[in-house]
C-alpha cells in the first residue's frame, strides 16, 4: 500500500474513530463538515485537477438538495430512490452545463457558470408554489428514515456522513492517481499540449464537469437528508464562492485538501465569532495572510515541501 | 430560616430574625435584584442576524432583547433565577443557523433557543431544534410554523404571521380605499404569501385582485412594470422590500404624478428607514400595514411609553442617542413581548433545567389570554395552543407629513382562521 493510499485510509480511520470520543457539539459539526467537505471535493475534481474555475457550483448542490426533496415531499417517493433521484438531477445538469459552458473558456467560462447558477437561483423562486421559493422546506424526521434507522440521530446521522465521505475521498483518490485523471492534470498544465498529444480534451473536460457536478449532487442531497431542509440559499452565489475557498485554503489539486480547508473554515468562523462580533474581519485577513504566506494551500504548501507524494 | 414549633403555630426564634433582618438589609441594598436559592442563571440562547440581509433587523432585536432581558431580571428574573442572554450571529443564514442551534444546546448549555426573525433560517434551523428537544422561540411572523411545516418544539407566541396579518387588512382596503386592487410584490416567497392570503381575504369582502405584478428580486428599476397595472385599479397594494424599494417608490410617484389610486402597502417595506427620506415624498396620504404604530399616538398606552424607554426608542421611532437610527418597531416588540412569554411559561411549569424542556412546550400550549400590559405592549393576544401561532390586533397607518398616524386597529377577531395543525399531538 502506498503512501497515499494509506495516509487517505488513515483518515477515514481516524474520522471513524472520532465519532466514539468527540463531545456532542463537535460530533454534530464533524458530520455536517464532511457533507460540505463532499462538496469541496466534487469541486476540487474540476478547479483543482482540470483547471476548470467555475462560479456557478451551488446549482449542482441545489440541484441534488432540490431533486432529492422534491421527490420526497411532492411525489413521496422513499429516501434511497429519493437521494438517487438527487444525484441523477444534478449529473443531468451538469451534463447540459457542460455540454453549453465548455463552448466556452477562462472568463467566459466563469461568467457562463456563473449565469446558469443565478438561472436556477431564480427559477427556484419563480417556481414558488412547488419550491417554496426563498423559505424552501423542512423534511420531516418520518421522512428520513431507511430501514429501521433514524438518519436525523446523530450516530446514524455520522455514519451516513462518513460513509459518503469515505467513498468520494477514495472514488476522488482511485480518479487522480487514475490515466484519466492523469489527462485531466495535463489539461490543466497545458491545454494545447495535451491536445496536440492526441487527447480528446473536450470529452475529458466534460467527463470532469459532470463527476463534479454528480458529486457535488450527492453532498446536497445527503445535506437535505441528514439536516431536514431544503432551501433557495443553497442556490445562491456564496455557495459557489464556498467550495472554491475551501480548496484554495485547503490546497487546489490535493485529495485531501478539501476537507482540510473545510474543517478550517468552519472552526476559524466558529472560534472568532466567539471573539468578537466583527468575527468577518478576522475570517478576511486570516484568509489573506494565508494567500500570502501559503499561497497553495495548506496541504499543497505541505506538498512543496517534503510531502511530494501527496495526490 | 430556622424555625421552632409551639402550639401548631410556625414562630421563628430571635436569632433567626436578626439573621433575617439581617439578609433582607444585604438584600435591599443589592442594587436591582433578589434571587432565588439557585443563582444559576437560565440561559437563552438568541440566534441573532448580526450580518447578512437580516442585520437591520437583527440590531434592533438585539437591543430590545437586552431591555427585555434587564426588565425581567430587575424584577426578579424568571422563577428567581437571573435570564442570560446568549448571542450568536447566524449570517441570516440557515446553515449557520442550524449550527447555532446545535451550539446553544451542546456547548452553551442554553435551556431555549430564540429570536430568529428570517423564515429560511427558521425553516432551516427548526428540525435540530426537534432533534436536540431544544424549544425554541420564533420571532419570525412567518405562516410556518401555523402551517404545519415544523415541529412541536417550534413555537411563535409573541407576533402574528403573515396570513393573519394581511387577512385582517382586507375588511379595511375594501371598505375604505377600493374593491379593484393591483397588487405589486416581489417575486419570492414573501410576495407569494401576500398574493395568496390577500387575494382569497379580499375575494371574501367583495372586492378583487385586478391585477398581480410579480417583480424579480435582482430588479433595480421597476419603470417598464408600472405601465401593467390596469386603468380600472382603485387601490395599488405594494410589498417591494429591499434596498430598491426607494427607487420603487420615487418611480411609482414619477409613474402617476397627483393622480394616483389609493395605494396600500406593508411597512416592512420600509422598517428602519426615515420616512422622510427624500423620494418618499409621494407616499404622503398612502396607508401603511403596521405590527406596532412606529410613531407614538395621541392615545398611546402606559404599556408603550413604558416598552418605548426601556428599549431607547423615541417618539418617532428612532434611537434617542440617534434620530437617524430608525428602529423596526413593527416587528421587534415582538422579542420582548416572546420573552415575557418564556418567563411566564417557565414559572407556570417550574422549570428548573433541560429535563423540564417538554414541561415548558406544555405550559406555553395551555396559554391563551395575554391581556395588554407592560409584558404585551403592543396590544392583546390569543394564542393557539395546538398551532403554537399567536394573533393579536394590527394597525393600519396613514403617511402624514413624514410621519404615520394610526386610522384604524383590527380586532383579534379580524386575523383569526382555521387551524391547520395540531402540534399537541406529536411527541415531544
Amino acid at each position: 500500500m502506498s503512501r497515499a493510499v494509506g495516509l487517505h485510509l488513515g483518515v477515514i480511520a481516524a474520522l471513524l474513530a472520532l465519532q466514539f470520543v468527540l463531545p456532542a457539539y463537535h460530533h454534530g459539526v464533524l458530520a455536517r463538515v464532511m457533507v460540505m467537505a463532499v462538496f469541496a471535493m466534487g469541486y476540487n475534481v474540476m478547479f483543482g485537477y482540470t483547471g476548470l474555475l467555475s462560479l456557478g457550483h451551488a446549482m449542482f448542490f441545489a440541484a441534488g438538495m432540490y431533486g432529492m426533496g422534491l421527490a420526497m415531499k411532492q411525489w413521496d417517493v422513499p429516501l434511497v430512490p429519493a437521494f438517487l433521484l438527487g444525484i441523477a438531477a444534478a449529473f443531468l445538469l451538469a451534463l447540459v452545463v457542460g455540454v453549453l459552458a465548455l463552448r466556452t473558456a477562462g472568463v467566459a467560462f466563469m461568467i457562463v457558470t456563473l449565469m446558469f447558477s443565478q438561472s436556477l437561483f431564480l427559477a427556484i423562486l419563480h417556481f414558488g408554489a412547488i419550491t417554496r421559493g426563498d423559505e424552501g422546506f423542512a423534511l420531516a424526521r418520518s421522512l428520513r428514515q431507511v430501514a429501521g434507522l433514524d438518519l436525523a440521530a446523530p450516530a446514524t446521522r455520522y455514519f451516513a456522513a462518513w460513509g459518503l465521505f469515505s467513498v468520494v475521498l477514495l472514488g476522488t483518490l482511485a480518479l487522480v492517481r487514475s490515466r484519466r485523471g492523469r489527462v485531466l492534470v495535463a489539461i490543466r498544465e497545458n491545454e494545447e499540449r495535451t491536445r496536440m498529444l492526441g487527447y480528446d480534451v473536450w470529452r475529458h473536460k466534460l467527463m470532469a464537469v459532470v463527476v463534479s457536478g454528480t458529486i457535488c449532487g450527492a453532498a446536497g442531497a445527503a445535506y437535505g437528508v441528514l439536516f431536514g431542509y431544503v432551501g433557495a440559499s443553497f442556490s445562491q452565489v456564496p455557495y459557489s464562492i464556498f467550495p472554491l475557498l475551501w480548496v484554495l485554503l485547503g490546497g487546489a489539486g490535493t485529495v485531501i485538501g478539501p476537507f482540510v480547508g473545510t474543517l478550517f473554515m468552519f472552526y476559524l468562523i466558529d472560534l472568532s465569532s466567539g471573539l468578537t462580533d466583527a468575527y468577518m474581519l478576522v475570517v478576511g485577513v486570516a484568509l489573506v495572510l494565508l494567500t500570502l504566506f501559503l499561497p497553495r494551500g495548506l496541504m499543497g504548501s505541505l506538498r512543496d515541501r517534503g510531502m511530494k507524494w501527496l495526490p | 430560616m430556622a424555625q421552632q414549633k409551639t402550639d401548631g403555630l410556625i414562630a421563628p426564634t430571635r436569632r433567626a430574625v436578626l439573621k433575617g433582618v439581617a439578609a433582607t438589609g444585604l438584600a435591599t441594598a443589592m442594587p436591582g435584584h433578589l434571587y432565588g436559592a439557585t443563582d444559576e442563571p437560565i440561559r437563552v440562547g438568541f440566534q441573532v442576524h448580526r450580518t447578512g440581509i437580516g442585520a437591520s433587523y437583527g440590531r434592533w432585536y438585539d437591543r430590545t432583547t437586552t431591555a427585555a432581558a434587564r426588565v425581567i431580571n430587575e424584577a426578579g428574573g424568571i422563577n428567581g433565577r437571573p435570564l442570560e442572554i446568549i448571542a450568536e450571529d447566524d449570517g441570516t443564514d440557515p446553515k449557520r443557523g442550524a449550527e447555532v442551534l446545535e451550539k446553544f444546546a451542546n456547548q452553551h448549555n442554553c435551556d431555549i433557543a430564540y429570536g430568529t426573525l428570517f423564515s429560511h433560517v427558521v425553516i432551516g434551523s427548526a428540525p435540530r431544534a426537534a432533534e436536540l428537544k431544544l424549544p425554541y422561540f420564533v420571532v419570525s411572523e412567518g405562516h410556518h410554523v401555523a402551517s404545519g411545516m415544523l415541529n412541536r418544539y417550534t413555537l411563535q407566541p409573541g407576533i402574528t404571521d403573515v396570513k393573519s396579518q394581511v387577512q385582517a387588512m382586507a375588511p379595511f382596503v375594501a371598505a375604505n380605499l377600493g374593491k379593484k386592487v393591483t397588487m405589486i410584490y416581489p417575486d419570492f416567497a414573501f410576495g407569494h404569501n401576500h398574493r395568496d392570503f390577500f387575494g382569497d381575504a379580499i375575494e371574501k369582502e367583495g372586492g378583487q385582485v385586478v391585477a398581480k405584478i410579480a417583480i424579480p428580486p435582482t430588479e433595480t428599476s421597476f419603470t417598464r412594470y408600472f405601465p401593467q397595472i390596469p386603468r380600472e385599479t382603485e387601490v395599488i397594494y405594494h410589498v417591494m422590500v429591499g434596498p430598491a424599494v426607494l427607487t420603487f417608490v420615487k418611480e411609482m410617484g414619477e409613474f402617476f404624478g397627483p393622480s394616483s389610486p389609493e395605494i396600500f402597502g406593508f411597512i416592512d417595506s420600509l422598517e428602519a428607514v426615515d420616512l422622510a427620506t427624500p423620494g418618499l415624498e409621494f407616499l404622503d396620504g398612502s396607508f401603511f400595514w403596521e405590527g406596532h404604530p412606529r410613531y407614538a399616538q395621541p392615545d398611546q398606552t402606559e404599556y408603550d411609553k413604558f416598552y418605548r424607554e426601556q428599549v431607547g426608542v423615541d417618539e418617532n421611532g428612532a434611537s434617542v442617542d440617534d434620530p437617524r437610527d430608525v428602529s423596526t418597531y413593527s416587528h421587534m416588540f415582538a422579542c420582548w413581548e416572546t420573552l415575557h412569554v418564556i418567563k411566564d411559561g417557565m414559572e407556570a411549569a417550574g422549570y428548573k433545567g433541560p429535563q423540564d424542556r417538554a414541561a415548558l412546550i406544555e405550559a406555553v400550549e395551555a396559554m391563551t389570554d395575554m391581556p395588554e400590559s407592560r409584558a404585551h405592549p403592543q396590544g392583546p393576544k390569543i394564542f393557539n395552543g395546538k398551532t403554537h401561532q399567536v394573533f393579536g390586533v394590527q394597525y393600519i397607518s396613514q403617511v402624514n407629513g413624514g410621519r404615520l398616524d394610526v386610522k384604524h386597529v383590527t380586532s383579534i377577531e379580524d386575523g383569526l382562521y382555521p387551524d391547520e395543525v395540531d402540534y399537541t399531538t406529536q411527541p415531544l
